[in-house]
């Protein structure tokens, strides 16, 4: 228990540096940009607590805030993706998931890459909803979750393959 | 009374979401109206001085457009200094004050962004060097954007390509006035809108700032026409303006700080409050 919480601290921690540092920075096209940092959520232990995951990021996502200026967005999506992040898992895995042993950072699966997916894109939907924040920009808001989840996916991804723990 | 701890155990999960999420919700409504909260910004000691650090590695790989831009700039001060049409007339000082009317604060933008809908940059200068909230922010190139926040060292600006951004300018040659706002599609084009069917416009003209507001003083480059629109509802033009300033390559900035701000806007409460 004491060393899934270290993990966990400090992936929240390398995640947002990693986050600021690198990925803030990436603009394809001027618009779209990866942000891998929901991996925190989507990597939480699945059994863990959940008003611990929620307060986590929510947290995680008032320090992006802070960085991008940017108000409560981050915020307010992070805590919509980690509150139905059980109902995610109930779609993609079958309704016993909580007796199952899932472990996501492991070999991709049709499971596992659709958890991703359904995670991914609800965040960020919420995300460039709340920054929009006007029906006026109904179009550029979905070309902008779309274009924008292809990429964070991809590199969601290969983070998971990279940092895949090789003792089994 | 057991019923009621009952609820709040069972529906403790949902009732921090709940809570989380009117927080968050909150900030963001707030951070859409036009005066934030000072919490959640980047002029704040801890994202203040990360980007710090960033910028300062950040910096040697870009050093070298940044000279180019600064002896670009020095070459141009040189010609307007050498090329004076009449070498006795000195520039105009404030003869009352003795000094002049606007000081500049040299600054360093630490962090752009220029993807969203609402953009800002973190420069790294504060109230300690004399920085506050909405004085105006240029470059050599043309104007940059508005400060927003400070703190002690450092200070947030709301960019020209932000939604919530609302500049008066005018054609440079004509002195038709309009509003310089941006339509969050591309970082190298704003509009100006409201601008008068009488203007004789065409593209390619220059757009400059309007003497108007207190923020920016007169005629500060800002682009060129590349297209117009008319309203057929209105009788206004609205312009395609192309910037000179490339917005998402930003470098050193100069804070202008106008000694007269206070009185004009002492003055205009004056007039509101009567």
């Amino acid at each position: 228990m004491n060393s899934t919480l270290l993990v966990n601290i400090f992936r929240f921690v390398l995640l947002l540096a990693v986050q600021i540092i690198i990925f803030n920075n990436m603009n394809f096209l001027g618009y779209i940009s990866p942000f891998p940092y929901l991996l925190f959520i989507i990597l939480y232990p699945v059994n863990g607590n959940k008003s611990g995951l929620l307060i986590a990021s929510f947290l995680l996502g008032l320090i992006m805030d802070m960085f991008s200026n940017s108000g409560g967005i981050h915020a307010t999506a992070c805590l919509v993706l980690a509150y139905f992040r059980p109902y995610i898992f109930k779609f993609s895995f079958g309704l016993s998931y909580e007796y199952q042993t899932i472990k996501l950072n492991d070999v991709l699966t049709p499971e596992r890459f659709s958890f991703i997916l359904l995670s991914v894109v609800i965040h960020l939907f919420t995300l460039f909803l709340l920054e929009a924040f006007q029906l006026s920009f109904f179009f550029d808001i979905l070309l902008r979750t779309l274009l924008s989840s292809v990429f964070t996916i991809l590199i969601c991804i290969i983070i998971i393959y990279l940092i895949k723990p090789n003792k089994r | 009374m057991q019923q009621i701890f009952n609820f709040i155990f069972k529906n403790s999960n949902r009732l921090l979401f709940l809570l989380l999420l009117g927080i968050s919700l909150l900030l963001t409504i707030q951070s859409h109206s036009f005066h934030r909260s000072k919490i959640i910004s980047s002029a704040n000691f801890l994202t203040g001085g990360v980007y710090e650090k960033i910028n300062s590695v950040n910096e040697y790989l870009n050093l070298k457009t940044q000279n180019d831009a600064l002896a670009l700039e020095n070459a141009a001060l040189k010609s307007q200094l050498f090329n004076r049409k009449d070498t006795t007339a000195v520039p105009k000082l404030d003869s009352l004050k003795g000094v002049k009317a606007k000081d500049i604060i040299v600054s360093k933008v630490i962090h752009n962004s220029y993807n969203v809908h609402e953009n800002y940059l973190t420069l790294n200068s504060g109230e300690l060097q004399g920085v506050k909230t909405d004085m105006g922010v240029i470059n050599s190139l043309g104007i940059v954007g508005i400060i927003d926040n400070t703190s002690p060292h450092y200070s947030t600006v709301i960019s020209i390509l932000n939604k919530k951004s609302q500049i008066n300018a005018k054609i440079k040659k004509s002195n038709h006035f309009g509003s310089l706002i941006w339509n969050g599609k591309s970082t190298g084009f704003v509009q100006l809108i409201d601008v008068p069917r009488l203007a004789a416009i065409r593209k390619g003209d220059t757009i400059v700032t309007g003497g108007q507001s207190v923020i920016f003083p007169e005629n500060i480059n800002i682009g060129t026409i590349s297209k117009i629109y008319t309203d057929n509802q209105t009788n206004y033009y609205t312009l395609d303006i192309k910037l000179f300033n490339d917005m998402t390559n930003l470098g050193h900035v100069y804070i202008i700080k106008s000694k007269d701000r206070e009185e004009l806007i002492n003055l205009e409460k004056k007039e509101k409050d009567e």
